[in-house]
């Protein structure tokens, strides 16, 4: 029993899994607690984040899992992600597989390489790292890559995730952010 | 000393240990003494953190018995203390515990439960403390012990622990879990006003020659004056009377024992917190805790849609138990179901108090992860069935 399903199969309305997977150092965490925040502060719906990384501060498997729900969210883990922003070769091999047959995935460009991947998955490519240089800082990698998820997801509202971002980041960083985010967001607009 | 712009009133997108943190300082808690352990360690971080601001105190102590001795310390000079800490760290404070259990000295101890014996998992969850928490002090002790299930709830229940400690003058601990501490969920912190705050009761007279620090009152509970005010007292671990000076009989030993775990036993309907769901009409009803109590909801839904009658009686306070509850619902159900992340603690209390009324069925799981919904499913079934 998928704890995501109701048993005919069906998910509740409005029902999203969302998995947010890279390696330590990236912001993979940072950027499902914008996400998370932007559905439950800004949006006004339920939201948890639950996270995994391993004891390394830096470089070893990283993973955000976001629920969002207008019904109280009961079970906390994503166990059939709708929705996946993958960042690196390891994540996408790690948790790929559990993409639902109809979800949507986004990798970087240039960080994955998508061997296999089930059939009726939505797959787009971003170039999150090497736009987040065009912006000037590579450590705003997921900041784009939350402007890509908010074009194409729809799981968030623009206005909400602006919001979140900007409660956010650090003071004096707002505006290479918002630069980042919408770098992110204009590229995964082109691909609709 | 605590003012309302120090709590941060508002909606928040915390975890867990941050939130219990926060129910903290909403509390009054004005000092922090711990050592930092996975996963408990943001509740220190924050801690760290926010107390400079407000005029606290934080000390990170050199191992978990320094803790929980200067938590009390911090105690009875008047200001109200908290320690956090997971598996191994809670066994070091144990002793200590009983120290203020004796001493009947308010405080609060969160344990962020991980997988054990030992080390164990220092990453992931488990729930195998709680009856540790009842037991794991030496002697024989009545105790407090609540249940969050989200960071909501280890806000509010850390605040409420604070209350009850206050009230009833012993450490209170907060049984959370990896899970719940580290997940993140709105939090809403009430303002500073809507706030309803407990303090110790101070003694009616000034300082006098005939003082009794440990004369208690109708509910069994002294009032306490603080370090420092200008009553003479004295305060050990060792079997004491009223004067708080060492009696080492028998009697003296009935006397303050029997009204240590009294002013638990005849206080529990006001300490004892669950909320039921769905148990009127029910066949069957799981008794949970913690994230068990979230991952049950899941299974009770599902087992609800194949057309089983199920509840939930969720366990907000672990200790004291629920014994009436327990016993009136067995009465009238076919079984119980009690998932836990261990390998069967909470059950037995369960089993006591059912007293062979009805079923009781345990969902074991050794930790690392939460129960899967689907085996809480078969066991609700099968107990249906």
């Amino acid at each position: 029993m998928s704890p995501a399903f109701h048993e005919d199969g069906r998910r509740p309305e409005g029902y999203r899994e969302i998995r947010f997977a890279g390696f330590g150092g990236q912001g993979i965490i940072l950027a499902g607690l914008i996400a998370g925040k932007a559905a439950s502060l800004f949006d006004g719906r339920n939201a948890v984040l639950t996270e995994s990384y391993g004891p390394e501060a830096r470089g070893g498997a990283c993973s955000a899992g976001v629920i969002i729900s207008d019904e109280k969210i009961f079970y906390p883990h994503v166990s059939a992600p709708d929705t996946m922003m993958i960042m690196s070769q390891e994540a996408f091999k790690t948790y790929g597989p559990a993409i639902t047959a109809d979800g949507l995935m986004v990798v970087d460009a240039d960080l994955v390489t998508v061997s296999e991947l089930k059939k009726g998955v939505r797959l787009y490519k971003v170039p999150f790292t090497a736009l987040s240089e065009e912006v000037g800082k590579r450590i705003v990698a997921n900041i784009v890559m939350l402007g890509a998820f908010t074009a194409v997801s729809g799981a968030v509202s623009l206005e909400a995730m602006k919001k979140s971002v900007l409660a956010t980041v650090p003071k004096g960083t707002e505006e290479l952010n918002m630069k980042a985010f919408q770098k992110g967001f204009d590229a995964a607009k082109a691909l609709l | 000393m605590s003012r309302a712009s120090d709590v941060l009133s508002g909606e928040h997108f915390i975890n867990g240990n941050t939130a219990s943190a926060e129910g903290a300082i909403a509390a009054g808690c004005r000092f922090f003494a711990g050592y930092p352990i996975t996963p408990s360690t943001e509740v220190a971080e924050r801690m760290s953190r926010r107390l400079p601001q407000i005029g606290g105190t934080f000390i990170q102590m050199e191992d978990e018995l320094a803790s929980m001795c200067a938590i009390l310390g911090a105690s009875w000079g008047g200001v109200k203390s908290m320690t956090a800490t997971s598996g191994p760290g809670f066994s070091l404070m144990m002793e200590n515990f009983g120290l203020g259990v004796m001493t009947e000295t308010p405080s609060v101890i969160v344990n962020v439960m991980r997988g054990g014996p030992s080390t164990g998992l220092p990453t992931l969850a488990a729930q195998a403390d709680v009856m540790q928490a009842r037991w794991g002090t030496h002697g024989s002790c009545d105790v407090i012990a609540l249940a969050p299930s989200s960071p909501q709830e280890m806000f509010d229940f850390t605040l409420r622990a604070f209350n009850l400690s206050e009230r009833y003058r012993l450490p209170v601990m907060v049984l959370s879990d990896e899970i719940v501490g580290h997940m993140t969920e709105k939090v809403v912190i009430p303002p500073a006003e809507g706030i309803e705050l407990f303090d110790r009761r101070k003694p009616s007279e000034p300082p006098s020659e005939g003082y009794l620090p440990f004369e208690p009152g109708p509910d069994l509970v002294p009032p306490m004056a603080n370090a420092g005010e200008g009553y003479h007292m004295h305060v050990t671990g060792l079997t004491h009377d009223e004067r708080g000076y060492p009696i080492i009989t028998a009697a003296a030993q009935t006397k303050l024992v029997r009204r240590l775990c009294e002013k638990i036993r005849q206080n529990s309907r006001d300490i004892i917190a669950c909320t039921e769901m769905e148990t009127d009409g029910a066949e069957v009803v799981v008794v949970s805790y913690g994230i068990s109590a979230r991952t049950s909801w899941k299974a009770i839904r599902a087992a609800q849609r194949g057309g089983v009658k199920v509840g939930q009686l969720k366990l907000d306070t672990l200790w004291p138990f629920p014994e009436e509850r327990v016993r009136a619902l067995a009465g009238k159900v076919r079984g119980f179901v009690v998932p836990e992340l261990n390998m069967g603690q909470m059950v037995y209390e369960v089993e006591r108090c059912a007293a062979g009324q009805c079923r009781t069925r345990l969902v074991p799981h050794p930790g690392g992860e939460t129960h899967d919904p689907a085996d809480i499913l078969a066991a609700i079934r099968e107990v249906a069935a």
